[in-house]
């Protein structure tokens, strides 16, 4: 092949260098395999250690009374039932030994009295079951999988973006197109697999607790190459995210607050989750807020606190309570743990909110009550795969962790993040080194297609007028939040689709300054087509999802309607062009087999 | 709200100046939300790393008013009066404006031997919490590089890296070390080829860890007294030899095959 | 660029950023090597005059008190004023008796880990204070002779300890009025506050906490050991405040003997 640019060639590429892509490196490289893994950041920066109050796995180390048939149905429950059932369940049963294997491999989680790995509660599993390093989880997932990664000699590409993937002339993915942040060179790789391992969406929202880097490269990038999306419109509002000060608006306060006894109060003191209750969860929520205390000491001596109701219906509580006047003086709520636990607890169990506080908000949780509110923080849609394999609908591209959808349904379960991406990280590098090992490699590396990549990308050098990216993002970012935000409805998701159109004829028309050696505007106006591909299609969703579940609630469909939950929307783009025509089509749940359907049964 | 000046370095290998910008400041901001303000208005090609604006990635590193600090975490409000000083990491070749080469910090990482531990028993390893807090600290690390920056070991002293490791990998061997299931011993790579001993423990590693590791009196110290129960201390040279302790070497580790 | 990550190869070289300037701090970052210099200055100057005295050191049975200054115990020489001897005397040595014990506390001080921070900083230059830059165009660190001696700090430790235990006696020889009987005077807290110190300084040691329990992989396997090190490492963090304390105390003990011992000063009985 005769690239014109600097040329890699390797047998797998993983793009993203978070939990997921890692752990598939690791599996992809552990078969022998030549790996090469893209990030646009420097390695170990990925989003992942912003995940902070740990990972699922039904392990029993605290409770025995766990396994993974509760964690399943916690899962499938949490997600409203729209989850891929069998993504569900490899993952339920998976999770024990990804987090073991962590383990050989250098991480150091908190331990129980008896020398086991320490499990700790979070909303919506039944049991404590996240196993955790005080409430910086994420980082030290990412530390012992970039540690392996290193130890093993593999090949990570940092600061380098991605553009677009490339195709054979068979329409099998054959590798990428990429440059180099560093210097603004155009870099390509051919590969016999790609693995999209890219992260969320979170920043076309103006309150997110997203990096930069969430932009949404994934899923564009596989809807580009002719992939499905899946669930686009699921999109999780974590319930306390900081809201003041404004510099900081949106950043994550762990759920782990709330699992080690934090409540949520308005303004006036009241502890309104218990007026929040669904009809779902009533069961096994705790009716006052005696009950609720005694749970935190022993699990059957009471049920839980309604603050660990799962994320969204916490989120839309919140929301609620802002809206009827009952808000903080910043239009948050408190989140109260000063009055409950020592400060010499709080201070062990959350270090990093305790820094995050004090020295962001000048705030001592020890001694006073956070303001917290919903922030952008997850998408449960994503490029739809095989649960076994990871593999898309096109050839030679595969995908996981929070690229890919499926796993999750309508809302994801605090923890079960983390243990997603290492499940489905190694499962789509086993699907990759099969699909190698099945012979069925690319032919041909379309350089065409390279070529209208990299065109696109300078075209915002060449235009003599035009935009500022930063002004297209932050006007995408306000209208995202307020019309395709933690409550939506018809009249302002038309507004947001039509709005889009315009984005992206505005992102046509960018002009940028300076050079290509490292210059963020012109890196922004690069990410900025992925954000509208993504935002259509959350949009596109939406729009069709004419009831509330989940990650997506509507205010003139406010309740769930059990037609729309037998199928996934799923969004198609033909062309291949980020402002081209994406089509939106229904898709039928897969077929829980008849023992699973009986777990969640049961457990009513 | 007052007006402040901001002092950016703008430049790359080729040389480059401060360039004043002046800005508005809002309440409770910190330095990088100025910066952003800078790229978004003024200059969009002014080049700078960050992820997480949450203190929790570390990528954000620079010198402000000639302190190695985290951008996402150092409020406006309580620098001193006046100007502030916005320069790129000194230890690291320049990229272009607040940028640096930090590949230094990533060839070291590669050369530390992996964890070596027995294999794992059904149900996980057993360890308790007293015998991992100490490995745990170190683990909190979020590789900033503002240790390494400030280190005048290099940052005064650029053949010293040729042979020197640096505090982040100095509390990452010390992790290892205390790690209660590795089996490796490292002390003799940690003196020989990483430059333990041209620490001399100033503490402004400590001082600029915006994670608060204590990374001289927890790590660096604790390490170079290892060192001399290997190398210097003629009695405990002697202990260990009655104990004939049979250690696996560092390239051993190096060359493990993956569990 | 060495962007690909598996390169274990450093790459010396490269244009930094910023001006090359010593340093960009505007702060009064001079204000910290400026204090220790004074006051190590302030002390050396002092133990020596004082070491080289030879007289002064012991308050005996003439003036019914048992005070002996710590610069001068164990007091070993032929000259020692009688009384003020535990009883080996070593008669070659002729010069002030100070000397000949000096070099054991000066040696476990030198060496402290806090000191060569200190030192390192304020009297070398390497580095005057953190992003400053370093005094010297060389630096090998304590790679090299001299400065690879700071290797046997804990030897000096080990003596510091012998130390302790002796001037621990003296304060407790210092209950002792002799021709009065049992008592407490302003000179027997100085002296017992100085040993309680100098244990303090010692037993807060890097080097102790190492031996202790620190060179251990697993403490729950040893938890003796965990505690001893539990304990230290609670005393670890005021190293710094107990060496300034014990060294400035240590001086003004032998201030206070010496004037009660030349006369200027009566030593004051409270009971």
């Amino acid at each position: 092949m005769n690239s014109p640019y600097e040329h890699h060639d390797y047998d797998i590429l993983v793009i993203g260098a978070g939990g997921a892509g890692l752990r598939a490196a690791i599996e992809a490289k552990q078969r022998g395999l030549s790996v090469a893994i893209i990030t646009k950041s420097l390695l170990g920066k990925a989003h992942t250690v912003m995940a902070e109050g740990g990972m699922a796995a039904a392990m029993g180390n605290v409770y025995s009374e766990d396994n993974w048939k509760v964690h399943f149905r916690d899962t499938m429950r949490g997600g409203k039932m729209l989850n891929n059932y069998r993504m569900a369940e490899l993952h339920a049963k998976e999770s024990p030994d990804r987090v073991w294997e962590l383990e050989q491999w250098g991480a150091l989680f908190d331990r129980t009295a008896d020398g086991k790995i320490l499990q700790r509660d979070f909303g919506g599993h039944r049991f404590a079951r996240l196993a955790h390093v005080g409430d910086r989880t994420g980082l030290e997932l990412i530390r012992t999988l970039q540690q392996k990664v290193v130890s093993m000699g593999t090949d990570v590409f940092m600061e380098c973006k991605v553009l677009r993937l490339v195709h054979d002339e068979n329409g099998r993915v054959a590798g990428a197109v990429a440059y180099w942040r560093p210097t603004g060179e155009f870099v390509t790789f051919s590969a016999k697999a790609v693995i999209l391992a890219t992260g969320g969406v979170g920043k076309s929202w103006k309150f997110t607790s997203n990096s930069w880097e969430s932009t949404g490269d994934g899923h564009a990038m596989a809807l580009w190459a002719g992939a499905e999306l899946i669930d686009m419109e699921c999109i999780q509002f974590h319930p306390t995210g900081m809201v003041w000060p404004l510099s900081v608006r949106g950043l994550l306060v762990t759920e782990g607050v709330r699992g080690d006894g934090g409540v949520l109060r308005n303004a006036e003191g009241e502890r309104f989750m218990f007026n929040y209750v669904a009809d779902m969860f009533r069961a096994e929520t705790a009716e006052s807020e005696e009950e609720g205390d005694r749970w935190y000491e022993d699990h059957s001596a009471g049920r839980r606190p309604p603050e660990l109701l799962p994320r969204d219906e916490v989120a839309r509580a919140i929301n609620t309570e802002v809206k009827a006047g009952r808000g903080s003086p910043h239009g948050g709520v408190f989140l109260d743990i000063a009055t409950r636990r020592s400060a010499e607890f709080i201070r062990r169990r959350l270090p990093s909110m305790y820094h995050q506080f004090m020295e962001l908000a000048g705030v001592d949780i020890t001694r006073e009550a956070m303001e917290i509110g919903p922030t952008c923080h997850y998408i449960m849609g994503g490029v739809k795969v095989d649960a076994e394999t990871a593999a898309t609908s096109v050839a030679g591209l595969f995908a996981a962790g929070e690229v890919a959808g499926g796993m999750h349904g309508a809302n994801r379960l605090g923890g079960n993040s983390l243990s997603d991406l290492v499940v489905f990280g190694r499962r789509a590098g086993i699907g990759a080194a099969e699909y190698i090992a099945g012979g069925a490699g690319p032919s041909g590396f379309d350089l065409a297609e390279v070529q209208t990549a990299v065109k696109d990308a300078l075209a915002p050098f060449d235009n003599e007028t035009g935009e500022n990216p930063y002004d297209v993002q932050r006007d995408l970012q306000e209208m995202m939040q307020t019309n395709v935000g933690i409550i939506r409805t018809q009249s302002e998701l038309e507004t947001a689709k039509e709005a889009l159109g315009e984005f992206a004829a505005r992102v046509r028309n960018l002009k940028v300054t300076g050079g290509r050696a490292y210059n963020p505007g012109w890196n922004l106006a690069t990410d900025l087509p992925s954000m509208i591909s993504v935002s259509r299609c959350t949009t596109l969703g939406a729009l069709e999802r004419k009831e509330s579940r989940g990650g997506h609630t509507r205010e003139d469909f406010p309740k769930a309607d059990p037609e729309y939950g037998k199928y996934n929307f799923v969004h198609s783009l033909s062309g291949g062009n980020f402002d081209g025509e994406i089509r939106t089509e229904r898709s039928a749940l897969l077929e829980m087999p008849e023992e699973l359907a009986q777990l969640l049964e049961e457990a009513k | 709200m007052a007006n402040v000046t901001v002092r950016v370095w703008r430049g790359d290998a080729s040389g480059g100046d401060f360039e004043a910008y002046a800005l508005e400041k809002n309440e409770g901001e910190v330095v990088l939300d100025l910066i952003h303000r800078i790229q978004a208005t003024e200059a969009g090609d002014l080049a700078c790393r960050w992820n997480c604006k949450a203190g929790k990635c570390g990528s954000c590193s620079a010198e402000i008013n000639g302190k190695p600090s985290l951008m996402c975490m150092t409020r406006v409000d309580e620098l001193p009066e006046g100007p502030i000083t916005v320069a790129p990491m000194r230890t690291f070749p320049i990229i272009r404006d607040l940028v640096t080469d930090v590949s230094f910090n990533f060839a070291m990482a590669a050369k530390v031997p992996a964890l070596l531990p027995p294999p794992m028993p059904e149900g996980g390893y057993v360890m308790y919490q007293e015998d991992v807090q100490r490995g745990q600290e170190f683990r909190k690390c979020i590789e900033c590089f503002l240790c390494q920056d400030v280190c005048h070991v290099i940052r005064d002293h650029e053949d010293n890296k040729a042979h020197y490791a640096g505090p982040r990998f100095f509390i990452r061997y010390a992790e290892l070390e205390m790690h209660p299931l590795d089996t490796n011993d490292r002390r003799d790579l940690v003196r020989e080829e990483m430059g333990l001993g041209y620490c001399n423990i100033t503490k402004c590693c400590t001082e600029v860890c915006p994670e608060h590791i204590k990374i001289t009196d927890n790590a660096i110290i604790p390490l170079k007294e290892r060192v001399v129960d290997a190398h210097y201390d003629p009695i405990a040279w002697l202990g260990r030899k009655i104990r004939r302790r049979t250690k696996r070497s560092a390239d051993e580790a190096a060359v493990q095959p993956a569990p | 660029m060495a962007t690909v990550e598996h390169s274990s190869k450093v790459v010396l070289g490269g244009r930094r950023g910023g001006p090359d300037v010593a340093t960009l701090r505007q702060d009064r970052w001079w204000v910290q090597p400026v204090v220790t210099v004074s006051i190590l200055t302030s002390f050396i100057i002092y133990s020596t005059w004082a070491a080289f005295q030879n007289k002064n050191y012991y308050v005996g049975a003439s003036a019914h008190r048992d005070l002996i200054s710590p610069f001068y115990s164990p007091c070993l020489a032929n000259s020692c004023e009688p009384g003020a001897s535990h009883g080996l005397i070593l008669h070659f040595w002729t010069i002030s008796p100070a000397l000949l014990i000096l070099l054991f506390p000066l040696g476990f001080r030198m060496t402290c880990y806090y000191y060569r921070r200190s030192y390192y900083r304020a009297f070398w230059w390497s580095p005057p204070a953190c992003a400053v830059a370093d005094g010297h165009k060389e630096y090998s660190g304590e790679t090299r002779f001299p400065l690879i001696i700071q290797n046997a700090h804990r030897y000096f430790f080990y003596f510091g300890l012998v130390l302790n235990v002796i001037l621990t006696y003296d304060a407790i020889l210092a209950f002792n009025q002799p021709g009065i009987g049992l008592g407490v005077t302003v000179g027997t807290l100085v002296l017992v506050v100085n040993a309680a110190l100098l244990w303090l300084y010692s037993l807060s040691c890097h080097a102790c906490r190492h031996i202790v329990g620190g060179q251990v992989k697993s403490f729950k396997k040893h938890p003796v050991r965990y505690a001893f090190w539990t304990v230290v490492s609670k005393l670890n963090p005021k190293h710094m405040n107990l060496a300034w304390t014990s060294l400035i105390f240590v001086a003004l003990t032998d201030v206070y003997v010496r004037l009660v011992a030349s006369g200027a000063l009566t030593d004051y009985r409270l009971f």
